[in-house]
Parts: C-alpha cells; structure tokens; sequence
C-alpha cells in the first residue's frame, strides 16, 4: 500500500529529527535539577503577591507597552495592507516580521537607550509587517461585488468604508484582539533585555531564588491574558489606548549623539572603517560566517527540527484533553486550563525557567517550544475536533482517538504545525540570548563585545534564514493542498 | 441612443461558451423581459449588458446574489445607491450617524416594499425574501433610469411579486429583466426575448404572446 503524501513528508521530518537529534546537545547539567522544579511548582502554589511593591507597575508597563506597540502596529500595518500589491511593500512586511521583537528591542536599545521608544517600536515594528499581511489577505478575501454594484463616482475612500471594510470587519477586530494577546507576550519579554516590564522583574525573582514572588507573577500574567474579554470591550478599548502611552514610565532620555554614532560609525564594517578596504572587508565576512553565522545557523535549524517534531508529537498527545469525544466536563475543563496555561507562558519565559533548573543545553529550550507551541497547536485541534461529529456507535478509547479522530484531524494538524514552523525558528534564533548556541547567542555575544556591525550581519542572516523557511513551508502546504488561517 | 446595444456578443466560461454568438438593441422606454430555462446564458447575458450599459450612463442592477454587504443595516445599503451623489465626508458620517432627509426618504421607500421596520436590521439577519427587496431598494433608491435585473423576485410570494414588479415598472422606464415566471413576464414588460443555449429564439412584443407560447422555451 503506497503512504499517502501527508504521511510520508511527516515521517520525513520525523527522519530529520532523529538526525538532529544526534548532533544536538541534549543533557540536563544542572546538580539537582528536580530538586529546583519542585521548589518552582511550590512557589507557583504558593504565590506571593505583596512582597514586591513593583508588581503592580511591571504589570502596567506590561499592558501600557503591549497597547501602544499593537495599537501602532495595527495602524501602520493597515496602512500598508492597502498597499501591499506593490512588491515593494511585501518584501519591507516580510523582511520586519522575520525579525524577532528582541532582536528589535536590541538594536534600538544600541541607540534609544532605555527609553520607552525602544520598547514601543520593538513591538510595533515587526507587527506592522504582520498585520500589513494578514489584513491584506483578509481584505483579498471580501466579495467583491458590493464594491462592483456601487454607481460610477463613488470615491475610492468611501468604496471602502461601505462596501469592503464592514464585510471583513469581525475577522480584523478578532484578529487584532488575538495579536493583543501576543502583544501582551512579546511585552513580558522585553523585560528580558531590561525595559520595565514584567521579564525583568521574572528574571530578578528567580536569579535570587524567589519562586513565590516569580508564582505570583506567572499567575497574574495568566489571569490578565485569560481575562481578556472581560477587561477589553469596545468602550474601554479607546481608553486604554489613549492612557497608555502616558504609562511608559520616563526611561532615560534619548542622546542624538547616539543615534547617529550608530548609523554613522558603529554598524559600519570594521574593515571599511579603518580603511582596510575590499579585501579586509572579504577577510572580515569569511570570518564572520565560519565563526558566527554557519555555527549559529547550524544550531539554530537543529534546535528549530527537533522542536517542531516535538510540538507536534505534543499537539497530538493534547488536543484529547479538551476534544468533547473524549471524558467528561471535569477532564475537559482542567484540560483547558492547562493547556492555556501551556500556551499563554511566552515561550522565552518558559526556556528560561527550563535553563535555570536543568542548566544550559538544547534540551530545556527544545521542551519549552514543544510546550508552547505543542499547547496552542493542540488547543487549536481539540476545537477543530469538537466540530467533528461522529456516528453513535463509533469506537470509543484508543480506537476512537487513531480510527476517527487523528484521520480526519491530520491535514488541519499538519497545516498548523508548518504555519507555526517559521515561528518556532524566529524563538530557536532568539533562545539563543539565554545561552544555547544558535544564532541569537553570536548577536547577543557580538553586541556584548560592542561589534555591532556583525551583529547586524548575523540579524540580517537570520532573517533571511526565516523567510526561507516561511516560503518553504509555503511550498510544502501547497503542494500537499493544506489551508490554514492566520494564528499567532 | 440605445440603452443596450449588443452585436455579435460571446462569452465563454472555463473554456467552455456559455453564451452567443448572440445579438440584442433595448430601446430607452422599452421594458424587455428575458426567459430561458435556467443555465441558458441569462445571468451572463445581465452582466455583459451591465457592463456595456454603465459606460453610458448610471444603470441600476439587481443581481442574483444581490450583493449586500451583510454587516450593514439595510438603510446603509440602500444608501449605497446614491454614493456618488455625495461628498466622502458625508457618507461617511452617514456611516455613523445618518442625516434626517435621508432616513426620510429612504424610509419611504422601504415602507412601499413593506420593510420599514427592518431599517435598522443587520442585512445578515434578514430572510431570502428580505434581503431580495432590501437590493431592491438599493436598486430604486439609485439616480438611474435604466434597470438590469436577475431574477429579482425569486424569493417573494406571489402578490408581494405582483406588487414589487409593478413598483419596478413605475420606477424604471427602461428595464431587462430575467424572469423565470411566465406570468408576470407577461405582464410587467412589453416585449419578452426567450434564450435557449445562449442564443435568442424568441423576440415578440408581450401583446402578440401567450403563456402556451413561452413554454417550448422550458
């Protein structure tokens, strides 16, 4: 019997894992690794809300910086999917969205400082190239013919505001509202780098041991993404925006010198800088790719297979736990807390947490995009799963989950999982800032030695490294005819 | 000058042709009905003459799927008539918050099609028969004196089909409508053109048919 298509490009990828599994360094070096996981599982039972007065302001930085960045990103991005046929406007989307938001937050961080600004565009930045694309294809979707049936003379504005933009208006506004949520995510981090949000208190909490403090600040992250459609409403919504570019906080203040310092002279090539001219500039690159760029991007796509297999392994194992086809409301509802849980834990945050209790190694980093992505790819079936109805006498149990369910589930499955692939790759570059070797540990290091002009060679890379992967992910979805709409 | 003119017109769909070589002249206060079993080239034709028909002049048309846009209130869309006798700052407050004459007028007419109290609803939340008068008044609410249409009273009952199709009649002096009631082609339009295969087979003013002649066409 030949395998259908679908099957033989996963037992493909299952076959490259196995293989990057051997040149991975997987390994838990810490001394007494379950010792620490325990000590984080009792602070996260035991959270600690008042010991640190701080936690209310990194929690308002949080959301100040999530809405201004979205609500900008959102914006702009509109602004260019309107735009997005000229070639030109597609190619600028792809290149800022294949750029991770601290990758951002690093560059404007040479140059801005601590100011807020370096936090705000970090975000708004690489979600204006994603918004410009996944509105565009929304707008692409409408029915045209409203806009076809208007009388001659009707304006090009007014078309739009009446004949295209109340057709697909939900689908945005839902949209948007999910890349809050991401927003949201993508803020905590950047505490990560030092902007005062909530990372930076997390990564204080737990270099000095304080699991209950760190427990308090996972819980109320949780509870603030989980409460989402209470606290936003079309009412409060203007006034969030409106308050929170007044809740930045001060930062310091922008030295001009800087900013052109960096244009002018720092990302220049050291070679072209001190005039060494077109050979020293080839001397320079060849040095740059044999001992930055091809280690890094090595370790960046072995880290990037294996934790894509695993999140789909994951995926698989998970979506049971909220399928209504299987157990009852009690087992559904914790099934969905964990997995919300799962994926509402930004997976930089998960990594770093893994690294601190297993110590340095592809494994606590490959676990934790296997958790994060494994949990929003295994919520996403489990819905898709519900809709399936199945006949009264269908199997029950195992033959029920490999019988009925995974068939009919697989395409959807593997549409998620090579949509996400490209994402996975953006974290496994980015982990790299908390010590394992891929690509994001030679930019972090080259900014460290104040190197920048490689630094951005390397971002340049990964970027490019992204893209690539994204149009092959492409070629794969289409050539196995898999659909999919936009997640995170 | 002619409100359609055709001359040796074909279409083809997918490689496959759908309709003509095929040749048709409306006059200005003709009213032409257009009959054929379904599949015989009377959308295609409604669009092509749509198409030539708007070069000229503003043209009202009623397609089969209507094409409301389903977020909107029905006044909104019965508004989209008139977009282009308007500056974009008012339509655009329009959006928000319409104007008194325009709720005016545009409730009147709504109240002639028996949807005065579904101004306000969603198109979305309509029936077939609602949605089928609400482009009907995005159809009459337009400056136009000419009307395309397809099927146009397909979801309603027989006397609300009566009514409307006397409505139409009194708003549009020149019409080409495609019916597949024999009945009201004869009786609301002066001339009936019957299509079989994409080609005219029958082109005779209402006065010299009857019912027992149309049906060889079905």
């Amino acid at each position: 019997m030949p395998l259908p298509a679908t099957v033989r490009v996963s037992l493909l990828f299952l076959v490259i894992a196995i293989v990057a599994l051997a040149f991975s360094d997987v390994a838990i070096t810490a001394s007494n690794p379950w010792r620490d996981l325990g000590r984080f599982f009792l602070g996260m039972l035991t959270p600690d809300f008042f010991s640190y007065e701080g936690l209310a302001t990194a929690l308002v930085r949080t959301l100040a910086f999530a809405f201004v960045g979205v609500g900008l990103g959102s914006v702009c991005g509109f602004g260019l999917a309107l735009l997005y046929r000229w070639r030109a406007v597609r190619l600028c989307s792809a290149f800022v969205r294949a750029i991770h938001e601290l990758f951002w937050a690093l560059i404007f961080l040479q140059f801005f400082g601590f100011h807020p600004l370096t936090g705000v565009l970090a975000i708004a930045i690489p979600y204006t190239g994603i918004f410009a694309k996944v509105y565009s294809e929304i707008l692409d979707d409408v029915n045209p013919q409203a806009a076809h049936l208007l009388p001659r003379g009707s304006g090009t504005l007014v078309s739009y505001l009446y004949a295209r933009l109340p057709q697909c208006w939900a689908q945005i506004r839902t949209y948007t509202l999910y890349r809050l949520e991401c927003g949201l995510r993508s803020s905590a981090i950047l505490g990560f780098v030092g902007l005062p949000t909530l990372g930076y208190y997390l990564e204080a909490s737990f270099s000095q041991g304080q699991y209950s403090e760190a427990g308090a600040m996972l819980l109320l992250f949780y509870a603030l993404i989980a409460t989402i459609p209470v606290w936003v409403r079309r009412f409060t919504l203007p006034l969030y925006l409106a308050a929170a570019p007044f809740l930045l906080g001060e930062g310091f203040a922008i030295r001009w010198g800087n900013v052109e310092r960096f244009f002018t002279e720092d990302i220049v090539p050291a070679p072209l800088r001190n005039g060494d001219g077109w050979s020293g500039l080839q001397d320079w690159l060849a040095d740059v790719m044999v001992n930055q760029a091809i280690p890094g991007i090595w370790n960046t796509l072995v880290l990037t297979q294996l934790s894509l297999v695993a999140t789909g392994m994951l995926a698989l194992v998970t979506f049971p736990l909220i399928s209504r086809h299987f157990g009852g409301p009690i087992r559904r509802g914790s099934g969905h807390i964990f997995l919300v849980v799962m994926r509402s834990t930004p997976e930089y945050v998960l990594a770093y947490i893994l690294l601190q209790l297993w110590g340095p190694s592809m494994l606590p980093a490959a676990v934790a995009l296997a958790l994060h992505n494994g949990g929003i790819i295994g919520h996403l079936l489990g819905r898709h799963s519900s809709h399936i109805g199945l006949r009264s006498d269908a199997p029950i149990g195992l033959n029920r989950y490999t019988y009925e369910l995974v068939p009919r589930l697989y395409r959807s499955f593997l549409a998620l999982l090579f949509y996400r692939w490209e994402i996975i790759m953006r974290e496994t570059a980015i982990l790299g800032i908390l010590g394992i070797y891929t690509l994001g540990f030679y930019v972090d290091s080259a900014i460290q030695n104040i190197q920048f002009d490689r630094a951005l060679v390397l971002i340049v890379l990964t970027a490019l490294l992204n893209i690539g992967v994204d149009k092959l992910s492409r070629v794969i979805r289409r050539r196995l005819a898999l659909q999919t709409l936009p997640t995170c | 000058m002619s409100f359609i003119q055709l001359d040796r017109v074909s279409a083809s769909f997918q490689g496959q042709k759908v309709l003509g070589p095929l040749s048709l002249t409306v006059a200005p206060g003709e009213r032409v009905a257009l009959v054929g079993k379904s599949g015989a080239g009377k959308s295609t034709l409604i669009k092509l003459a749509f198409d030539r028909a708007r070069e000229q002049a503003s043209t009202s048309l009623i397609p089969q799927d209507l094409g409301l846009v389903g977020a909107l209130p029905v006044f909104h869309n019965v508004f989209m008539g008139r977009l282009d006798q308007h500056r974009s700052w008012y339509s655009a407050v329009t959006l928000f918050r319409p104007f008194q004459r325009d709720r005016t007028e545009i409730s009147a007419l709504l109240s002639q099609l028996g949807m005065a109290h579904k101004q306000w609803a969603p198109v979305a939340s309509l029936s077939g028969g609602q949605r089928q008068r609400t482009a009907i008044a995005r159809a009459m609410y337009q400056r136009s004196e000419t009307l395309l249409a397809d099927e146009p009273v397909s979801a309603l009952d027989g006397p609300l089909a009566n009514e409307v199709m006397a409505l139409l009649r009194e708003r549009f002096s020149t019409s080409l409508i495609a019916l597949h009631d024999v009945t009201l082609a004869l009786r609301y339009c002066d001339r009936v053109v019957g299509i079989a295969d994409g080609a005219v087979v029958l082109d005779q003013p209402t006065t010299k048919l009857s019912e027992h002649d149309l049906l060889p066409l079905y």
